[in-house]
């Protein structure tokens, strides 16, 4: 977790370090343990293959969950996200091996806002392939 | 076949009131594998601000989840599942949920559409608390592929 950071501080245009975060199939199924979100494609190589997926691929609320983080981390624990939107434009896919996969999100202070709110826009890969488009988190500063 | 139009515009019924609690909000934290504190920890999320440990901003799905499930599982829909993923998401927040908090999501199907040979149907659901504060809006549209074809 990182220091607080303050709105006065935040200029428009700062890039925001890459951070990855790991994928394994055993994220996944503690995923499903915890959403309630039990898809078969989550966790069952031979169905996700049956309906057309490479393999088993991740919850895009995983996903989305990992950008999640890494708004938070950089905003330190007394910010507050007040809007959080993305679109799913590839799967991660989630290989059964000792590795799993890796995503990786990287950000810029895309606008300041008025009552301390600051918008980012984040870039999440996969695999090199971007696994969310148009990602963009506003946080509420102190 | 696709997914049946006349569930345009549909709001369900609010399912019984969802209580938040610090034991489900650390399990939700442990799985996506964030480790802060203020989700788990009740002093640093005192210290940080919030009356109780808080839930990270994508935890609102469960919620909503839990209420669009049963919307979602109504075979009239002809919604595929083990063809669905993930189109959008969007939260818009009030601020953010935290334990002890015991909340309603209410559904709406706000769109229906075929693109190329995918349906796609959007929901927006609506969270609030069982005293009526509305805390948290969530923007799901998911994708049913060949659901056109």
């Amino acid at each position: 977790m990182s220091d607080q950071v303050g709105y006065d501080d935040v200029e428009v245009g700062t890039e925001l370090a890459a951070v990855s975060y790991p994928a394994t199939r055993l994220s996944l199924v503690k995923y499903c343990g915890a959403s309630g979100d039990f898809n078969v494609i989550h966790w069952n190589e031979r169905i996700a293959k049956s309906v057309g997926l490479p393999d088993v691929i991740a919850h895009g609320m995983f996903t989305m969950a990992q950008a999640g983080r890494f708004v938070t981390d950089w905003a330190g624990p007394k910010a507050t996200v007040v809007d959080f939107g993305v679109r799913f434009s590839s799967p991660v896919v989630v290989p059964d091996d000792d590795v799993g996969a890796s995503i990786t999100v990287s950000g810029q202070v895309e606008e300041k806002l008025d009552g301390n709110r600051v918008a980012l826009a984040l870039t999440t890969r996969s695999r090199d392939t971007k696994v969310l488009t148009r990602a963009r988190a506003v946080v509420r500063l102190p | 076949m696709a997914i049946n139009p006349d569930f345009l515009g549909k709001t369900f019924p609010a399912g019984p009131p969802y209580e938040i609690s610090r034991v489900k909000l650390a399990e939700f934290a442990d799985a996506i594998g964030d480790p802060n504190p203020v989700y788990r920890d009740r002093s640093a999320a005192v210290e940080a601000g919030f009356p109780d440990v808080i839930a990270p901003p994508t935890f609102p799905i469960v919620v909503s989840m839990a209420s669009s499930a049963r919307a979602l599982a109504d075979p009239a829909l002809n919604l595929n599942y083990a063809m669905v993923v993930h189109g959008e998401q969007r939260f818009s927040y009030v601020r953010p949920l935290h334990a002890g908090d015991v909340v309603t999501a209410q559904v709406t199907i706000s769109d229906i559409r075929d693109v190329g040979l995918n349906s796609t149907m959007t929901t927006i659901t609506r969270i609030s608390t069982v005293a009526g504060e509305h805390v948290c809006t969530a923007y799901s549209t998911l994708v049913e592929r060949g659901g056109a074809a």
